[in-house]
């Protein structure tokens, strides 16, 4: 059976069927991050004592951290413009980038968490590093799950490019649009925790 | 499919480019504005002023919700909405006077 609405919009949305899917989804993920963004703010207002974010993490690693990421996204954007003026080869470097990008991002997070924990700064030491890694480590288990998409997309789904051009490039757009929407929880994940 | 042609490629890739410019300007008034040390709610209020622009650039031209439908719209004001009651659930808690003594 053919999955409709992959290419063409459906009359009454106006969109392709996974363009409205991936707005619902990302929806329900701004509800996942807004009940944690939501906790963060009720522990700190409730807490007699909160230290500054920049007392205890790394401000520069996170900022380089931020610079990989809006750079990924700018590389996404134009793996995709890639497909739309149908290079190929092009897509194939702007998405490899992403993926390195990536990959960039979670080695600089190892590091972090590395020192942290060697330093006796679990989530058990106090109620700042619970919620930092609980907020940091949802926010990698996205990028690693973005990456996961992204490759499959660079490798084995790239065979799709040949029968079904057009398909293919509304993945890309589908997988740029979460993508960037990890960008956008790190661009506010990024000052609350660090700099605040 | 609607396909791009070389000069809207351009066009395209000049957008990206100034939309990447000002991420990084704006992130840099960020880590700078955090070294002045200021009192906890002006530093909050610049924080997410500067997020909010930032975020607005990356879902307008990035995630090209500048041109989207009407449908997502519809879809991201109600999500906007109940975010907004998470955000104010804290605040509902302090007025939360049930089970106090009346003054």
């Amino acid at each position: 059976m053919e999955i409709p609405y992959t290419v063409t919009e459906r009359p009454d949305t106006g969109l392709y069927n996974a363009k409205l899917g991936v707005w619902l989804f990302l929806a329900s993920e701004v509800m996942l991050f807004g009940a944690l963004f939501s906790s963060y703010v009720l522990l700190r207002s409730g807490a007699e004592e909160w230290p500054h974010g920049w007392q205890h993490l790394s401000v520069p690693l996170a900022a380089f951290n931020t610079l990989v990421l809006i750079s990924s996204s700018v590389t996404m954007v134009m793996s995709w413009a890639s497909l739309k003026t149908k290079d190929f080869g092009k897509y194939r470097l702007y998405m490899g980038l992403t993926i390195l990008a990536g990959l960039i991002f979670l080695a600089v997070k190892f590091f972090e968490y590395r020192e942290h924990i060697l330093m006796g700064e679990v989530p058990a030491h106090d109620t700042f590093f619970a919620i930092y890694f609980t907020l940091t480590g949802l926010h990698g288990l996205h990028v690693i799950g973005g990456m996961i998409v992204n490759g499959y997309f660079f490798g084995p789904g790239a065979r799709m490019w040949s029968s079904e051009p057009e398909r293919f490039t509304n993945r890309i757009e589908i997988a740029g649009v979460y993508w960037h929407f990890v960008d956008l929880v790190w661009i506010f994940l990024f000052p609350i925790l660090y700099l605040l | 499919m609607v396909d791009l042609h070389a000069g809207d490629m351009r066009h395209h890739v000049r957008l990206y480019v100034r939309v990447f410019v000002a991420l990084l300007v704006l992130t840099a008034v960020t880590v700078a504005a955090s070294y002045l040390h200021l009192a906890v709610p002006i530093a909050v209020t610049i924080a997410l002023i500067i997020a909010a622009a930032k975020g607005s650039l990356v879902a307008s031209f990035f995630m090209h919700l500048i041109t989207e439908r009407r449908v997502v719209f519809g879809a991201l004001v109600l999500t906007v909405v109940f975010f907004l009651v998470l955000m104010f659930l804290p605040l509902f808690t302090q007025w939360d006077t049930i089970g106090q003594k009346v003054q």
